[in-house]
Protein backbone atom coordinates (compact mmCIF):
# COMPACT_ATOMS: atom_id res chain seq x y z
CA UNK A 1 0.00 0.00 0.00
CA UNK A 2 0.94 3.43 -0.39
CA UNK A 3 -0.43 7.12 -0.37
CA UNK A 4 0.52 10.51 -1.69
CA UNK A 5 1.14 11.99 2.00
CA UNK A 6 2.14 15.89 0.13
CA UNK A 7 2.47 18.10 -2.38
CA UNK A 8 4.00 20.84 -3.52
CA UNK A 9 3.68 23.16 -6.82
CA UNK A 10 5.34 26.57 -7.77
CA UNK A 11 3.44 28.88 -10.42
CA UNK A 12 4.66 28.41 -14.12
CA UNK A 13 5.75 30.59 -16.04
CA UNK A 14 9.14 33.20 -15.85
CA UNK A 15 10.89 32.56 -12.76
CA UNK A 16 13.57 34.46 -14.04
CA UNK A 17 16.92 34.07 -11.92
CA UNK A 18 15.79 30.38 -10.62
CA UNK A 19 18.10 27.63 -11.43
CA UNK A 20 16.40 24.01 -11.28
CA UNK A 21 17.73 22.96 -8.73
CA UNK A 22 16.19 26.08 -7.38
CA UNK A 23 12.47 25.11 -8.31
CA UNK A 24 12.90 21.63 -7.13
CA UNK A 25 13.84 22.50 -4.02
CA UNK A 26 11.08 25.24 -3.86
CA UNK A 27 8.68 22.20 -4.80
CA UNK A 28 10.06 19.68 -2.72
CA UNK A 29 10.09 22.08 0.22
CA UNK A 30 6.42 22.45 -0.11
CA UNK A 31 5.80 18.95 -0.39
CA UNK A 32 7.47 17.87 2.50
CA UNK A 33 5.63 20.42 4.52
CA UNK A 34 2.36 19.25 3.05
CA UNK A 35 2.90 15.94 4.28
CA UNK A 36 3.77 17.37 8.07
CA UNK A 37 7.27 15.32 7.72
CA UNK A 38 10.68 16.82 8.46
CA UNK A 39 13.60 16.99 5.44
CA UNK A 40 15.03 13.93 7.50
CA UNK A 41 12.57 11.83 7.56
CA UNK A 42 12.63 11.69 3.38
CA UNK A 43 14.81 8.54 2.91
CA UNK A 44 14.00 7.67 -0.87
CA UNK A 45 14.38 10.30 -3.68
CA UNK A 46 13.19 9.95 -7.25
CA UNK A 47 14.11 13.04 -9.65
CA UNK A 48 13.84 13.28 -13.18
CA UNK A 49 15.85 15.29 -15.93
CA UNK A 50 16.80 18.70 -16.91
CA UNK A 51 17.29 19.96 -20.26
CA UNK A 52 19.17 22.87 -19.36
CA UNK A 53 21.19 21.69 -16.92
CA UNK A 54 21.70 17.72 -17.86
CA UNK A 55 23.31 15.90 -15.45
CA UNK A 56 24.25 12.02 -14.97
CA UNK A 57 23.65 11.59 -11.83
CA UNK A 58 20.33 14.40 -10.93
CA UNK A 59 19.05 12.73 -8.01
CA UNK A 60 22.45 12.85 -5.70
CA UNK A 61 22.92 16.52 -6.92
CA UNK A 62 19.66 17.44 -5.53
CA UNK A 63 20.04 15.20 -2.57
CA UNK A 64 23.86 17.05 -1.59
CA UNK A 65 22.04 20.56 -3.15
CA UNK A 66 18.72 19.79 -0.28
CA UNK A 67 20.56 18.66 2.78
CA UNK A 68 19.42 14.97 2.77
CA UNK A 69 21.50 11.58 2.59
CA UNK A 70 18.44 9.35 1.58
CA UNK A 71 19.44 5.20 1.36
CA UNK A 72 17.39 5.17 -2.12
CA UNK A 73 18.34 7.87 -5.04
CA UNK A 74 18.44 8.27 -8.89
CA UNK A 75 16.70 9.53 -11.83
CA UNK A 76 14.09 8.57 -14.09
CA UNK A 77 13.72 9.52 -17.61
CA UNK A 78 10.61 8.57 -19.72
CA UNK A 79 9.90 12.03 -21.35
CA UNK A 80 6.55 13.46 -20.47
CA UNK A 81 5.81 10.43 -18.48
CA UNK A 82 8.14 10.49 -15.92
CA UNK A 83 6.20 11.65 -13.27
CA UNK A 84 3.31 9.21 -12.87
CA UNK A 85 6.64 6.65 -13.81
CA UNK A 86 8.31 7.97 -11.00
CA UNK A 87 5.29 7.70 -9.01
CA UNK A 88 4.56 4.42 -10.09
CA UNK A 89 7.85 3.08 -8.67
CA UNK A 90 7.86 4.83 -5.21
CA UNK A 91 4.48 3.37 -4.73
CA UNK A 92 6.37 0.17 -5.09
CA UNK A 93 9.34 1.18 -3.26
CA UNK A 94 7.13 1.70 -0.46
CA UNK A 95 5.02 -1.51 -1.06
CA UNK A 96 8.11 -3.21 -0.72
CA UNK A 97 9.40 -1.77 2.67
CA UNK A 98 12.58 -0.35 0.81
CA UNK A 99 12.06 2.99 1.81
CA UNK A 100 9.21 5.05 4.47
CA UNK A 101 8.70 8.43 2.49
CA UNK A 102 10.09 9.09 -1.58
CA UNK A 103 10.63 12.20 -2.15
CA UNK A 104 9.39 12.81 -6.37
CA UNK A 105 10.56 15.80 -7.53
CA UNK A 106 10.34 17.35 -10.95
CA UNK A 107 11.59 21.10 -11.66
CA UNK A 108 13.36 23.42 -15.01
CA UNK A 109 14.14 26.71 -15.66
CA UNK A 110 12.91 25.81 -19.34
CA UNK A 111 12.19 29.20 -20.36
CA UNK A 112 14.69 31.37 -18.66
CA UNK A 113 17.34 29.32 -18.82
CA UNK A 114 17.79 28.64 -22.31
CA UNK A 115 15.83 30.20 -25.76
CA UNK A 116 12.83 28.47 -27.12
CA UNK A 117 14.74 27.39 -30.28
CA UNK A 118 16.98 25.58 -27.68
CA UNK A 119 14.23 24.03 -26.03
CA UNK A 120 12.24 23.01 -29.31
CA UNK A 121 15.66 21.47 -30.86
CA UNK A 122 16.45 19.64 -27.57
CA UNK A 123 13.30 18.17 -27.27
CA UNK A 124 13.11 17.19 -31.39
CA UNK A 125 15.82 14.80 -30.33
CA UNK A 126 13.44 11.91 -29.12
CA UNK A 127 13.14 11.57 -32.90
CA UNK A 128 15.43 9.03 -34.59
CA UNK A 129 18.87 10.53 -35.05
CA UNK A 130 19.62 8.87 -38.93
CA UNK A 131 15.85 8.64 -40.51
CA UNK A 132 13.96 11.54 -38.67
CA UNK A 133 16.10 14.30 -36.92
CA UNK A 134 17.48 15.07 -40.40
CA UNK A 135 14.54 16.08 -41.67
CA UNK A 136 14.05 19.04 -39.37
CA UNK A 137 10.81 17.57 -37.68
CA UNK A 138 10.05 19.27 -34.33
CA UNK A 139 8.22 18.01 -31.69
CA UNK A 140 4.64 19.85 -32.51
CA UNK A 141 5.78 18.08 -36.12
CA UNK A 142 5.68 14.39 -34.62
CA UNK A 143 1.97 15.27 -32.92
CA UNK A 144 1.04 17.19 -36.16
CA UNK A 145 1.28 13.76 -37.90
CA UNK A 146 -0.24 11.93 -35.22
CA UNK A 147 -3.06 14.60 -35.37
CA UNK A 148 -3.20 14.25 -38.95
CA UNK A 149 -4.18 10.71 -39.44
CA UNK A 150 -6.32 10.57 -36.50
CA UNK A 151 -8.21 13.18 -38.02
CA UNK A 152 -8.50 11.56 -40.73
CA UNK A 153 -9.63 7.90 -39.20
CA UNK A 154 -12.18 9.60 -36.69
CA UNK A 155 -13.42 12.32 -38.58
CA UNK A 156 -11.81 15.02 -35.88
CA UNK A 157 -12.00 18.46 -37.21
CA UNK A 158 -9.24 21.53 -35.99
CA UNK A 159 -12.15 23.03 -34.27
CA UNK A 160 -13.09 20.35 -32.65
CA UNK A 161 -9.12 19.89 -31.25
CA UNK A 162 -8.87 23.78 -30.50
CA UNK A 163 -12.46 23.25 -27.90
CA UNK A 164 -9.53 21.37 -25.54
CA UNK A 165 -6.97 24.37 -25.76
CA UNK A 166 -10.30 26.51 -24.64
CA UNK A 167 -10.92 24.09 -21.79
CA UNK A 168 -7.87 24.11 -20.25
CA UNK A 169 -7.83 27.71 -20.50
CA UNK A 170 -10.77 28.51 -18.89
CA UNK A 171 -9.53 26.08 -16.13
CA UNK A 172 -6.41 28.21 -15.61
CA UNK A 173 -8.26 31.18 -15.44
CA UNK A 174 -8.84 30.10 -11.55
CA UNK A 175 -5.70 29.12 -10.89
CA UNK A 176 -2.98 32.12 -9.73
CA UNK A 177 -0.25 29.79 -10.63
CA UNK A 178 -1.07 29.14 -14.08
CA UNK A 179 1.16 30.56 -16.50
CA UNK A 180 -2.04 31.85 -18.81
CA UNK A 181 -4.54 34.26 -17.53
CA UNK A 182 -6.21 35.54 -20.88
CA UNK A 183 -9.60 33.54 -22.08
CA UNK A 184 -9.42 32.44 -25.33
CA UNK A 185 -11.74 31.27 -27.99
CA UNK A 186 -11.96 28.57 -30.43
CA UNK A 187 -11.86 31.36 -33.23
CA UNK A 188 -8.34 32.33 -31.57
CA UNK A 189 -6.99 28.81 -31.36
CA UNK A 190 -7.75 28.95 -34.95
CA UNK A 191 -6.10 32.11 -35.87
CA UNK A 192 -3.25 31.34 -33.80
CA UNK A 193 0.19 30.86 -36.06
CA UNK A 194 0.29 27.31 -37.87
CA UNK A 195 2.82 25.69 -35.74
CA UNK A 196 3.08 22.26 -37.33
CA UNK A 197 -0.14 21.35 -39.02
CA UNK A 198 -2.73 20.80 -37.70
CA UNK A 199 -1.37 22.19 -34.65
CA UNK A 200 -1.36 25.57 -34.42
CA UNK A 201 0.51 27.92 -31.21
CA UNK A 202 -2.77 27.61 -29.45
CA UNK A 203 -3.00 23.89 -29.74
CA UNK A 204 0.14 23.74 -28.34
CA UNK A 205 1.54 23.64 -24.89
CA UNK A 206 3.90 26.49 -23.92
CA UNK A 207 7.56 25.78 -22.48
CA UNK A 208 7.43 27.67 -18.80
CA UNK A 209 9.94 27.45 -15.68
CA UNK A 210 8.17 25.44 -12.92
CA UNK A 211 8.95 22.62 -9.94
CA UNK A 212 6.56 20.58 -8.25
CA UNK A 213 7.02 17.78 -6.17
CA UNK A 214 5.54 14.50 -3.86
CA UNK A 215 5.76 12.94 -1.10
CA UNK A 216 5.12 9.28 -1.33
CA UNK A 217 4.42 7.35 1.82
CA UNK A 218 4.00 3.92 3.48
CA UNK A 219 1.52 5.37 5.61
CA UNK A 220 -0.74 7.91 5.70
CA UNK A 221 0.30 11.30 7.56
CA UNK A 222 -2.86 13.24 8.04
CA UNK A 223 -6.21 12.35 8.34
CA UNK A 224 -7.10 11.73 4.60
CA UNK A 225 -5.33 9.22 2.75
CA UNK A 226 -4.95 9.55 -1.04
CA UNK A 227 -4.20 6.01 -1.67
CA UNK A 228 -2.28 4.85 -4.78
CA UNK A 229 -5.11 2.22 -5.89
CA UNK A 230 -3.05 0.74 -8.64
CA UNK A 231 -1.23 1.71 -11.62
CA UNK A 232 0.60 0.23 -15.28
CA UNK A 233 2.38 1.14 -17.75
CA UNK A 234 2.87 0.60 -21.63
CA UNK A 235 6.00 1.21 -23.85
CA UNK A 236 4.97 0.44 -27.70
CA UNK A 237 8.00 2.34 -29.80
CA UNK A 238 10.30 5.29 -29.55
CA UNK A 239 9.83 6.82 -32.59
CA UNK A 240 6.65 8.06 -34.27
CA UNK A 241 7.60 6.03 -37.75
CA UNK A 242 7.68 3.00 -35.64
CA UNK A 243 4.52 3.51 -34.12
CA UNK A 244 1.59 0.95 -34.40
CA UNK A 245 -1.63 1.77 -35.52
CA UNK A 246 -3.54 3.87 -33.60
CA UNK A 247 -5.92 1.53 -32.44
CA UNK A 248 -2.70 -0.30 -30.84
CA UNK A 249 -1.34 2.48 -28.97
CA UNK A 250 -0.16 2.45 -25.19
CA UNK A 251 -2.96 4.58 -23.79
CA UNK A 252 -5.04 1.73 -24.60
CA UNK A 253 -2.70 -1.30 -22.82
CA UNK A 254 -1.93 0.43 -19.63
CA UNK A 255 -5.13 1.38 -19.23
CA UNK A 256 -6.52 -2.06 -19.23
CA UNK A 257 -3.57 -3.15 -17.04
CA UNK A 258 -4.31 -0.63 -14.65
CA UNK A 259 -7.88 -1.46 -14.66
CA UNK A 260 -6.68 -5.02 -13.51
CA UNK A 261 -4.42 -4.01 -11.10
CA UNK A 262 -6.19 -2.38 -9.03
CA UNK A 263 -9.74 -3.58 -9.95
CA UNK A 264 -11.28 0.20 -10.48
CA UNK A 265 -13.39 0.23 -13.77
CA UNK A 266 -13.40 3.72 -15.95
CA UNK A 267 -17.34 4.58 -14.10
CA UNK A 268 -16.11 4.37 -10.71
CA UNK A 269 -13.62 7.60 -11.51
CA UNK A 270 -14.74 10.60 -10.38
CA UNK A 271 -12.45 13.25 -12.20
CA UNK A 272 -9.49 12.57 -14.04
CA UNK A 273 -5.56 14.33 -15.35
CA UNK A 274 -4.29 13.56 -18.56
CA UNK A 275 -1.65 14.47 -20.49
CA UNK A 276 -2.09 17.37 -23.05
CA UNK A 277 1.12 18.43 -24.44
CA UNK A 278 -1.07 19.24 -27.48
CA UNK A 279 -4.57 19.52 -28.21
CA UNK A 280 -4.92 16.48 -30.04
CA UNK A 281 -2.89 14.66 -27.05
CA UNK A 282 -5.75 14.96 -24.79
CA UNK A 283 -8.16 14.44 -27.52
CA UNK A 284 -6.64 10.95 -28.41
CA UNK A 285 -5.58 9.79 -24.82
CA UNK A 286 -9.32 10.68 -23.19
CA UNK A 287 -10.42 8.07 -26.21
CA UNK A 288 -8.14 5.80 -25.62
CA UNK A 289 -8.75 5.89 -22.03
CA UNK A 290 -12.11 5.46 -22.22
CA UNK A 291 -13.03 8.48 -21.09
CA UNK A 292 -14.92 9.27 -24.26
CA UNK A 293 -16.21 7.06 -27.28
CA UNK A 294 -14.10 7.52 -30.53
CA UNK A 295 -14.22 10.72 -32.08
CA UNK A 296 -16.27 11.81 -29.03
CA UNK A 297 -14.37 13.81 -27.05
CA UNK A 298 -14.77 17.55 -28.52
CA UNK A 299 -18.35 16.88 -28.06
CA UNK A 300 -18.18 16.15 -25.04
CA UNK A 301 -16.09 19.24 -24.14
CA UNK A 302 -18.59 21.37 -25.87
CA UNK A 303 -21.61 19.50 -23.30
CA UNK A 304 -19.50 20.29 -20.56
CA UNK A 305 -18.08 17.06 -19.30
CA UNK A 306 -14.89 17.88 -18.42
CA UNK A 307 -15.78 21.27 -16.64
CA UNK A 308 -15.28 21.94 -13.33
CA UNK A 309 -18.95 21.13 -12.35
CA UNK A 310 -19.40 18.54 -15.08
CA UNK A 311 -19.65 14.73 -14.94
CA UNK A 312 -15.56 14.34 -15.53
CA UNK A 313 -13.93 17.47 -14.27
CA UNK A 314 -10.36 17.49 -16.05
CA UNK A 315 -6.95 19.33 -15.22
CA UNK A 316 -8.85 21.66 -13.37
CA UNK A 317 -5.54 23.55 -13.31
CA UNK A 318 -5.50 24.24 -16.84
CA UNK A 319 -2.92 21.56 -17.71
CA UNK A 320 0.12 21.92 -19.74
CA UNK A 321 -1.90 23.73 -22.56
CA UNK A 322 -2.81 26.87 -19.80
CA UNK A 323 -1.11 25.90 -16.35
CA UNK A 324 2.38 25.67 -18.30
CA UNK A 325 5.08 22.89 -19.37
CA UNK A 326 8.44 22.71 -17.71
CA UNK A 327 9.13 19.32 -18.76
CA UNK A 328 9.25 16.97 -15.92
CA UNK A 329 7.54 18.71 -13.14
CA UNK A 330 4.85 19.53 -16.50
CA UNK A 331 2.45 16.67 -15.84
CA UNK A 332 3.56 16.70 -12.29
CA UNK A 333 1.43 19.46 -11.49
CA UNK A 334 -1.14 17.55 -12.63
CA UNK A 335 -1.04 14.93 -9.02
CA UNK A 336 -0.41 17.72 -7.38
CA UNK A 337 -3.91 19.09 -8.20
CA UNK A 338 -5.59 16.01 -8.09
CA UNK A 339 -4.62 15.62 -4.59
CA UNK A 340 -5.81 18.99 -3.90
CA UNK A 341 -9.02 17.85 -5.19
CA UNK A 342 -9.18 14.83 -3.65
CA UNK A 343 -8.44 16.45 -0.15
CA UNK A 344 -10.81 18.87 -0.78
CA UNK A 345 -8.48 21.77 -0.89
CA UNK A 346 -8.76 23.26 -4.16
CA UNK A 347 -10.75 26.10 -3.26
CA UNK A 348 -12.48 27.91 -5.95
CA UNK A 349 -11.50 25.13 -8.18
CA UNK A 350 -13.12 22.52 -5.87
CA UNK A 351 -14.94 19.62 -7.85
CA UNK A 352 -18.14 17.99 -5.60
CA UNK A 353 -16.75 14.00 -5.90
CA UNK A 354 -12.90 13.51 -6.08
CA UNK A 355 -13.09 10.37 -4.41
CA UNK A 356 -11.76 8.24 -7.42
CA UNK A 357 -9.45 9.64 -9.83
CA UNK A 358 -7.77 8.63 -12.92
CA UNK A 359 -4.38 9.96 -14.22
CA UNK A 360 -2.47 9.25 -17.47
CA UNK A 361 1.35 10.10 -18.24
CA UNK A 362 2.54 10.01 -21.97
CA UNK A 363 6.00 10.26 -23.33
CA UNK A 364 8.00 10.71 -26.41
CA UNK A 365 5.42 10.16 -29.15
CA UNK A 366 2.61 8.07 -27.64
CA UNK A 367 5.63 6.18 -26.98
CA UNK A 368 5.39 5.81 -22.73
CA UNK A 369 2.62 5.70 -20.93
CA UNK A 370 1.88 5.30 -17.25
CA UNK A 371 -1.84 4.70 -15.82
CA UNK A 372 -2.63 5.67 -12.18
CA UNK A 373 -5.67 5.10 -10.35
CA UNK A 374 -5.80 6.74 -7.09
CA UNK A 375 -8.60 6.83 -4.05
CA UNK A 376 -9.24 9.00 -0.95
CA UNK A 377 -9.81 6.58 1.89
CA UNK A 378 -10.62 8.58 5.56
CA UNK B 1 26.54 -9.55 -42.64
CA UNK B 2 25.22 -8.18 -46.30
CA UNK B 3 26.96 -5.57 -47.82
CA UNK B 4 25.68 -2.13 -46.70
CA UNK B 5 24.45 -0.45 -49.43
CA UNK B 6 24.30 3.72 -49.02
CA UNK B 7 20.84 5.19 -48.73
CA UNK B 8 20.19 8.80 -48.35
CA UNK B 9 21.17 8.88 -44.95
CA UNK B 10 24.56 8.50 -46.29
CA UNK B 11 23.97 10.58 -49.00
CA UNK B 12 22.82 8.64 -51.95
CA UNK B 13 19.74 8.94 -53.97
CA UNK B 14 18.20 6.03 -52.49
CA UNK B 15 15.74 4.06 -49.84
CA UNK B 16 17.15 1.08 -48.35
CA UNK B 17 15.58 -1.30 -46.19
CA UNK B 18 16.62 -4.77 -44.55
CA UNK B 19 14.62 -7.96 -45.19
CA UNK B 20 15.01 -11.02 -43.23
CA UNK B 21 16.31 -14.48 -45.13
CA UNK B 22 14.31 -15.87 -42.00
CA UNK B 23 11.30 -15.06 -41.41
CA UNK B 24 10.80 -12.27 -44.26
CA UNK B 25 9.83 -9.62 -42.34
CA UNK B 26 10.85 -5.75 -43.53
CA UNK B 27 12.66 -3.24 -41.44
CA UNK B 28 13.23 0.55 -41.99
CA UNK B 29 15.37 1.42 -39.25
CA UNK B 30 18.70 -0.36 -39.63
CA UNK B 31 20.22 -3.25 -37.68
CA UNK B 32 22.28 -5.68 -37.58
CA UNK B 33 18.99 -8.52 -36.36
CA UNK B 34 15.67 -8.59 -37.56
CA UNK B 35 13.34 -7.31 -34.84
CA UNK B 36 10.63 -9.70 -35.72
CA UNK B 37 12.30 -13.06 -35.02
CA UNK B 38 16.44 -11.98 -34.21
CA UNK B 39 18.17 -13.92 -37.07
CA UNK B 40 21.07 -12.16 -37.45
CA UNK B 41 21.99 -10.02 -40.68
CA UNK B 42 18.96 -9.56 -42.81
CA UNK B 43 19.50 -8.72 -46.51
CA UNK B 44 19.29 -4.78 -47.69
CA UNK B 45 17.22 -4.24 -50.64
CA UNK B 46 16.62 -1.09 -52.41
CA UNK B 47 13.22 0.11 -52.48
CA UNK B 48 11.17 1.13 -55.48
CA UNK B 49 10.32 4.72 -53.57
CA UNK B 50 6.85 4.32 -54.51
CA UNK B 51 4.42 4.77 -51.47
CA UNK B 52 1.03 5.76 -49.83
CA UNK B 53 0.91 8.75 -47.54
CA UNK B 54 -0.55 7.89 -44.00
CA UNK B 55 0.21 11.51 -42.16
CA UNK B 56 1.48 14.61 -43.04
CA UNK B 57 2.48 17.87 -41.01
CA UNK B 58 3.14 20.86 -43.08
CA UNK B 59 6.15 22.58 -40.43
CA UNK B 60 5.68 26.29 -39.95
CA UNK B 61 7.89 27.01 -37.52
CA UNK B 62 11.27 25.62 -37.11
CA UNK B 63 13.71 25.60 -34.57
CA UNK B 64 17.40 26.02 -36.30
CA UNK B 65 18.74 29.08 -39.10
CA UNK B 66 19.22 26.02 -41.27
CA UNK B 67 16.06 24.08 -41.36
CA UNK B 68 13.72 27.75 -40.93
CA UNK B 69 15.58 28.86 -44.22
CA UNK B 70 12.87 26.09 -45.57
CA UNK B 71 9.61 27.23 -44.03
CA UNK B 72 7.13 25.75 -44.73
CA UNK B 73 8.16 22.26 -45.43
CA UNK B 74 5.41 19.57 -45.39
CA UNK B 75 6.89 16.40 -43.06
CA UNK B 76 5.47 13.26 -44.32
CA UNK B 77 4.53 9.31 -43.20
CA UNK B 78 4.49 7.23 -45.82
CA UNK B 79 4.20 3.80 -46.69
CA UNK B 80 6.42 2.09 -48.54
CA UNK B 81 4.95 -0.28 -51.70
CA UNK B 82 7.46 -3.11 -49.82
CA UNK B 83 5.73 -2.85 -46.07
CA UNK B 84 7.71 -0.37 -44.54
CA UNK B 85 6.90 2.61 -42.96
CA UNK B 86 9.09 6.27 -43.23
CA UNK B 87 9.58 9.49 -42.64
CA UNK B 88 10.29 12.46 -45.43
CA UNK B 89 9.13 15.31 -47.16
CA UNK B 90 6.64 15.52 -49.57
CA UNK B 91 4.67 18.43 -51.92
CA UNK B 92 2.89 20.95 -49.29
CA UNK B 93 -0.81 19.88 -50.65
CA UNK B 94 -0.11 15.82 -50.56
CA UNK B 95 -3.07 13.93 -48.54
CA UNK B 96 -3.59 11.15 -46.50
CA UNK B 97 -4.09 7.76 -49.10
CA UNK B 98 -1.90 9.52 -52.33
CA UNK B 99 0.27 7.70 -53.83
CA UNK B 100 3.44 8.93 -54.48
CA UNK B 101 6.68 8.34 -55.69
CA UNK B 102 10.44 9.44 -54.30
CA UNK B 103 12.66 12.22 -55.41
CA UNK B 104 15.46 14.00 -53.53
CA UNK B 105 15.64 17.50 -52.68
CA UNK B 106 18.27 19.44 -51.37
CA UNK B 107 17.19 19.95 -47.33
CA UNK B 108 19.14 21.65 -44.38
CA UNK B 109 23.02 20.76 -46.19
CA UNK B 110 21.72 17.07 -47.35
CA UNK B 111 19.82 15.96 -49.35
CA UNK B 112 16.33 14.22 -48.24
CA UNK B 113 13.70 11.90 -50.03
CA UNK B 114 10.79 13.98 -50.99
CA UNK B 115 6.99 12.38 -52.28
CA UNK B 116 5.41 13.78 -55.07
CA UNK B 117 1.49 12.36 -56.01
CA UNK B 118 2.66 9.67 -58.65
Amino acid sequence: MSFITGVGLTSYGKHEGSSSLDLMSKAAELAIADAGLKRSEIDGILCGYSTVSPHIMLATVFAEHFGIQPSYAHAVQVGGATGLAMTMLAHHLVDAGVAKHVLVVGGENRLTGQSRDASIQALAQVGHPDYEVTLGPTIPAYYGLVASRYMHEYGVTQEDLAEFAVLMRAHALTHPGAQFHEPITVADVMASKPVAMPLKLLDCCPVSDGGAAFVVSRERTGATGIRVRGCAQAHTHQHVTAAPALSELGAEIAIARAKAASGVAISDVRCAAVYDSFTITLAMLLEDLGLAGRGEAAARVRAGHFGREGAMPLNTHGGLLSYGHCGVGGAMAHLVETHLQMTERAGPRQVRDASVALLHGDGGVLSSHVSMFLERVR
Amino acid sequence: MTDKLADWTRGAEAIVYQSCGACGAVQYFHRRFCTTCGAPDPMEKRASGTATVYATSLVCRAATPETRAHVPYNIVLVDAAEGFRMMAHGDNDLAIGDKVTVSYRPFAGRLVPYFEKT
